[in-house]
């Protein structure tokens, strides 16, 4: 192989390299350092454009150290408060998974191409990209003025990104089946609901499930953070104790969220490696 | 094996599921079912607010509509400050989660104590949100894009790290004992063995990480961390509807812009 390489280079007057090098993910050099220089300049231009403070920043360093220093130990006093905003995070991210799942798959089947007519398949796409484009703090603030503040508005917030986050994925694994089965099932003259329960159904229900407990771990971790513009939950308490400079609470607060995206990982975990 | 069971075993009707598994799913249905029920009704939402509910979007979207275009031109500076904000925070991302990853990483690590504290940093990066981020942030340098850079940055440590940290150890070792029979040092070894297998999977990772940033960086506003968000609060404080949904319609463009972007390098890389 070599020597024919070799022997190929010297006929096309092309000289072998002297020395090895690691071959590069893009070949062509000009690209590769014009994407090089770019990135400096662009890195230089944004540094430029950005207004920071120096001074302010100057100033804030021992104020970072004293807000460490005021965080340590942590305050555990007030546990009830703390545990009612807990459970009431982990309330709102079950409540909203669960009725995320339900509303992901009617969403998801009208979003895959391969069952739905095209109409059908554009307007559950366009659903699917207008929801996920937004952040869920915005969703947020938009059912905070609709439903009031309280937990009923972080419930909706995050049953929105579940159901099209689900769906989005479930769509995307339906277009991705082999099309044998769908065809069989079609040509033994099957009606939809048969086709959903006899085909669809035993390819996609167990990543649907391993997405959807996968979903529910990030909605706990969501749900910490849709109570900082009112929509309940322990992140409105955290907004709070940050406000009124409660930083040993806080802490506290942080470490449970922690502790509770923890459990909730390995659960997660757990649950997906006993349906595979 | 007696004749009964083996009766049992071939049933005259095909059933997917034997009648204990058909138990058990039920059991399970029900319990998720109950979860459910458990959440929603010690929530206490109060049902009669769904009742003007419709009344009350549609109030929203009148006020609304038409956008106030003329708004765009106060927009552009914040925008691209959102930009910026998120890919200076990927890009710190990148110098942090690096190392962080290698130690997170079961092969690279150097015992059981240096791969548990990767894992912790990890963790804990990614089970505290970039908007509480920002708050701790704002805390320290005061409100500004430099504290959401930081707040995009801390966030994205955990996302980066664990993806990477999970490619290195599913590398090939071939090259690594390759590499190492030749005597190299542990950096060589890094550079030429392990890196090149994990450098598409690296880039891959901070171009999607980057695409999320850009929605991230939208709201850290709230906060007062700079970018977008900041104008968003203040004309929904004000109720100045017609801006908002100039505000919302330029997210809109920037965020499927930055996600087309990100699925075009991805789809190149791999």
């Amino acid at each position: 192989m070599t020597t024919a390489n070799q022997a190929q280079n010297s006929q096309n007057n092309v000289p072998v390299p002297r020395e090895w090098h690691t071959i590069k993910l893009i070949q062509n050099p000009y690209y590769r350092y014009g994407l090089i220089v770019a990135t400096i300049a662009y890195f230089i231009f944004a540094l430029t454009t950005l207004e920071v403070d120096w001074s302010r920043i100057y100033t804030g360093l021992p104020r970072a150290g004293d807000i460490f220093v005021r965080m340590v130990p942590p305050d555990f006093s007030r546990w009830s408060l703390l545990t009612r905003g807990i459970l009431e995070s982990v309330q709102i991210a079950l409540a909203a998974s669960f009725f995320g799942m339900i509303l992901a798959i009617p969403l998801g089947l009208c979003g895959a191409r391969n069952l739905v007519p095209k109409p059908v398949y554009l307007v559950a796409r366009s659903i699917i990209v207008l929801t996920r484009s937004f952040h869920e703090i915005i969703i947020a603030i938009f059912f905070v003025k609709i439903f009031g503040f309280g937990p009923l508005a972080g419930v909706l917030t995050l049953i929105v990104a579940s159901t099209n986050f689900i769906a989005k994925m479930l769509a995307e694994d339906i277009e991705n089946m082999p099309a044998g089965q769908l065809e069989a099932i079609r040509a033994t003259g099957a009606s939809f609901p048969k086709l959903l329960i006899y085909c669809i159904s035993p390819q996609a229900l167990p990543r649907y499930l391993g997405v959807s407990i996968y979903r529910l771990d990030a909605n706990i971790r969501h749900s910490t953070v849709v109570g900082i513009v009112g929509a309940g939950g322990i992140g409105q308490v955290l907004a709070a104790t940050f406000t009124r400079y409660d930083y040993d609470f806080s802490l506290a607060i942080l470490m449970c969220i922690v502790g509770l995206v923890f459990v909730g990982e390995f659960f997660s975990n757990w649950v997906r490696g006993r349906l595979r | 094996m007696t004749d009964v069971k083996h009766a049992k075993k071939y049933p005259e009707i095909w059933q997917r599921f034997t009648p204990r598994e058909t138990l058990l799913r039920y059991v399970w249905y029900m319990s998720v079912v109950g979860i459910a029920v458990w959440s929603v009704s010690n929530l206490n939402i109060p049902w009669f607010y769904f009742l003007d509910a419709h009344v009350q979007a549609g109030d929203l979207l009148t006020r609304m509509w038409p956008p106030a275009w003329g708004y765009v031109d106060q927009l552009l500076g914040a925008l691209l400050e959102t930009v910026h904000i998120a890919t200076l925070g990927t890009a710190v991302t990148v110098v942090i989660s690096f190392p962080i990853a290698f130690l997170a990483a079961r092969n690279t690590t150097y015992n059981k104590a240096t791969w548990l504290f990767g894992r912790l940093i990890l963790v804990t990066s990614r089970s505290v949100n970039t908007v509480i981020w920002g708050l701790l942030f704002v805390a320290i340098f005061g409100p500004g894009a430099l504290a959401g850079i930081w707040a995009i940055a801390l966030r994205s440590i955990g996302f980066t790290g664990k993806l990477i940290a999970e490619a290195i150890e599913e590398i090939d070792q071939g090259p690594v004992e390759a590499i190492e029979s030749t005597g190299a040092s542990r950096m060589q070894v890094l550079w030429f063995g392990i890196l090149p297998q994990v450098l598409p999977v690296i880039y891959g990772t901070v171009v999607y990480r980057w695409d999320i940033n850009i929605r991230e960086s939208t709201v850290l506003g709230f906060v007062g961390a700079g970018g977008i968000g900041i104008l968003l609060y203040s004309s929904v404080n004000q109720f100045l509807w017609r801006e908002v949904s100039v505000i919302l319609i330029s997210v809109f463009i920037v965020v499927v812009i930055s996600e087309f972007i990100s699925a075009a390098v991805r789809e190149r890389i791999t």
